[in-house]
């Protein structure tokens, strides 16, 4: 029998209104910058029961703050999860992730695609501290089942990886993670909960880089990390930092004191307090801007990114491009199933010429701005090899899907036409 | 802590203290597919506060083994065994929902087990739709969704949480999705045919409070206000949230317990 539950505001305007009440007592429309480190008890006694959890509410805004907190709850909500933490970037999203499920000796099993800062965090700087990561090819399920070892805490991927745009299959890593009982973070930066959510397709935790299309504008540094809530900390057995004392903390345990947000009270009560990778109110402020047209943005990134992919895909300078639009990539239909919106304005590309014909297409843009980032308003370009991953070596790069002639390029807002005008030019230099 | 009830174990919270029998107790009993922890903050407080606290899982509920019971009356008895385990010859009852009916049927048939009775968002009788059991029974997302919008404010996914960085919707969701298989059809089923006696209600002896939501989809407060007419002496408190106070309003029922509980 089909069941139809009540009628629940759609994620457009979920982008634009959730987590944020007018303000009471100024009846300010707009959500406020509350530009304060600290908040005023107002006796003693609520100070204590603040600092003891016997009331919710702010205390210091290293780790809440009721401007941090809208966007928080918003993106949550976007994510259908029970809650966030917002971090200070991308980086310290996936930092605190790590450092709630695991100490030394943990281990990690992620996809070779990932962003290069996530693969430095992984490869090099996180074995000093006692975490090993296995990579493991994305698409190859039964490279991620074979790598998982007693003490692997975590799973971990990029919903769409850059440059090459490997389309990460969560469904299926997401039956590897449930067979071990180890939660699985994404990193959905590039598809935004617009295109896609990942905690409907099965994943127990969600980051993001609110840098790049959360803000949309290249104005903040911002990272935010997403609870499903529905993760079996105690049926697991692994995770001892959620389901026993912690005398750090009231001998808390985590995942009896909050059944379904367990995970985001330790991140919040250990992570933010002793790390304090926290985000800036004004920070949170300018991505709630971005997020209130989010779903208006990425229509049109995904609508010029189509456009510009057919356009290079019939261009003789270019020996190849990434992007699941076309049939010959492999993710064609898996994107087609998982992303029907589209799945991703970032795209990648490669030179007849090779690198010498890389650096003449860049120098000669002039709409496309070069420089490390994704997701602006405005398109953007790079050369992965000699930047974002050039701490990978070349047999890390070939996993990445990258050679020494890869083009990546993060798909604006401008009009396709100009777009389309500019890499043109940069085409015909290339070729000189 | 982990107590034997009807040959079960059965965990209750105990606020982050240990429990003290010796000390007045606070049992707090929640609603249908829920546990313990929608007391965090409440239980809490009272367990730092002068009291011993046990915020129970019923049977089948978090991390209690079990089933659950088909009627509000099997869990009353299961209350009052789960006093005696816990070696409580009484205390208050503070139950939300399913909870409230199985702590106002506790009061009625063992009145001289409950020092005090609070009823958190209640109605009685407390008849759920047919569309909502039936999707319940089939273990449909919709039931969860109903559970959900209709256990909160309209339109909840669009207000600020007191609780920062929290989704009052997406927590209150994730706990029921958690819910063994057939616990929420169980529960709600028990609390549609769940009929007090009246009379037994009209001659209630126990102190009593109703905490009624201006904004309840789900009992909307004119239930509550009718039932806190029928109880002799009960006091009525309306905050101004929908059904899931201890989440909408932690601070205000907090401050409704106190009052009533000191």
């Amino acid at each position: 029998m089909a069941h139809s539950g009540p009628k629940t505001p759609h994620p457009d305007t979920l982008a634009v209104h959730a987590g944020q009440s007018p303000d009471s007592s100024t009846g300010a429309r707009a959500v406020p910058i509350y530009q304060t480190a600290s908040f005023v008890f107002p006796n003693t006694d609520t100070a204590a029961a603040l600092f003891n959890m016997e009331t919710p509410g702010h205390v210091y805004s290293r780790l809440s703050n009721p401007t941090v907190a809208v966007f928080e709850e918003r993106i949550a909500s976007l994510e259908d999860g029970v809650g966030a933490i917002a971090t200070a970037s991308g980086q310290a999203a996936l930092h605190l992730a790590i450092v709630t499920l695991m100490g030394r000796g943990g281990h990690i099993v992620a996809s070779s695609s990932l962003y290069g800062g996530s693969h430095n965090l992984l490869s090099y700087t996180l074995p000093r501290f006692g975490i090993e990561t296995t990579f493991v090819p994305s698409r190859d399920i039964e490279a991620w089942r074979r790598a998982v070892r007693p003490e692997t805490r975590m799973l971990f991927g990029e919903t769409v990886g850059n440059p090459s745009v490997d389309v990460l299959d969560v469904p299926a890593v997401c039956v590897v993670a449930k067979e071990h009982r180890i939660p699985f973070l994404v990193d959905a930066t590039v598809s935004t909960p617009v295109l896609s959510r990942p905690l409907h397709q099965g994943a127990d935790l969600v980051m993001h880089s609110a840098t790049k299309f959360l803000s949309g504008h290249g104005v903040v540094i911002g990272g935010v990390l997403v609870d499903g809530g529905r993760f079996d900390w105690q049926g697991s057995g692994k995770f001892a930092l959620l389901t026993e004392p912690y005398d750090g903390f009231h001998g808390m345990v985590f995942a009896e004191e909050s059944t379904a947000a367990a995970f985001l009270l330790r991140a919040r009560r250990e992570g933010l307090r002793d790390f304090g990778a926290c985000m800036a109110p004004m920070t949170a402020f300018q991505i709630l801007q971005g997020l209130e047209t989010l779903p208006l943005r990425m229509a049109r990134h995904i609508e010029n990114a189509s456009k510009v992919v057919a356009f290079l895909a019939a261009q003789k300078e270019v020996a190849r491009v990434h992007h699941p639009d076309l049939a010959e990539h492999p993710d064609h239909a898996l994107a087609k199933a998982l992303y029907p919106a589209g799945c991703s304005a970032i795209l990648a590309f490669e030179l007849a010429g090779g690198r010498e014909a890389g650096r003449k297409f860049i120098e000669a843009l002039t709409l496309f701005s070069h420089l490390a980032n994704i997701g602006d308003a405005k398109s953007l370009v790079i050369h992965p090899a000699s930047t974002t991953h050039f701490r990978m070596d070349d047999a890390a790069l070939a996993a990445a899907g990258i050679t020494p002639g890869t083009v990546r390029l993060s798909i604006g807002l401008e009009h396709a036409g100009d777009l389309i005008e500019d890499l043109a030019r940069g085409l015909r230099a290339a070729s000189r | 802590m982990q107590v034997i009830v009807q040959g079960y174990p059965a965990y209750a919270y105990t606020g982050g203290r240990e429990f003290d029998a010796s000390l007045p107790a606070v049992v707090f009993i929640h609603g249908a597919a829920f546990d313990h922890s929608v007391w965090q903050w409440q239980s809490r407080y009272f367990a730092h506060h002068g009291r011993t606290v046990l915020a129970v899982d019923l049977a089948g509920h978090g991390l209690s083994p079990g089933t659950a019971r088909a009627t509000i009356e099997e869990w009353a008895r299961w209350i009052v065994d789960f006093l005696d385990a816990a070696g409580l010859a009484k205390a208050a009852l503070v139950g939300h929902s399913m909870g409230s009916l199985i702590a106002l049927e506790t009061a009625l048939r063992h009145g001289a087990r409950v020092e005090a009775l609070v009823l958190v968002g209640t109605a009685a009788p407390m008849p759920v739709g047919e569309a909502f059991l039936a999707a319940a029974l089939d273990r449909s997302p919709a039931a969860l969704d109903m559970e959900a919008v209709w256990g909160h404010s309209r339109n909840a996914q669009l207000l600020q949480s007191p609780v920062p960085g929290t989704t009052l919707l997406g927590a209150s969701r994730a706990l029921n999705d958690r819910s063994r298989p057939g616990v929420l059809h169980a529960a709600l089923n028990a609390c549609n045919a769940y009929r007090a006696s009246m009379e037994a209600v009209r001659a209630l002896e126990v102190r009593s409070l109703v905490v009624a939501g201006t904004r309840d989809q789900m009992t909307p407060p004119k239930a509550g206000k009718a039932l806190a007419a029928e109880i002799p002496g009960a006091k009525l408190v309306f905050l101004d949230a929908g059904h899931s106070m201890m989440s909408e309003a932690p601070r205000e029922l907090l401050g409704a317990l106190r009052s009533f509980l000191g």
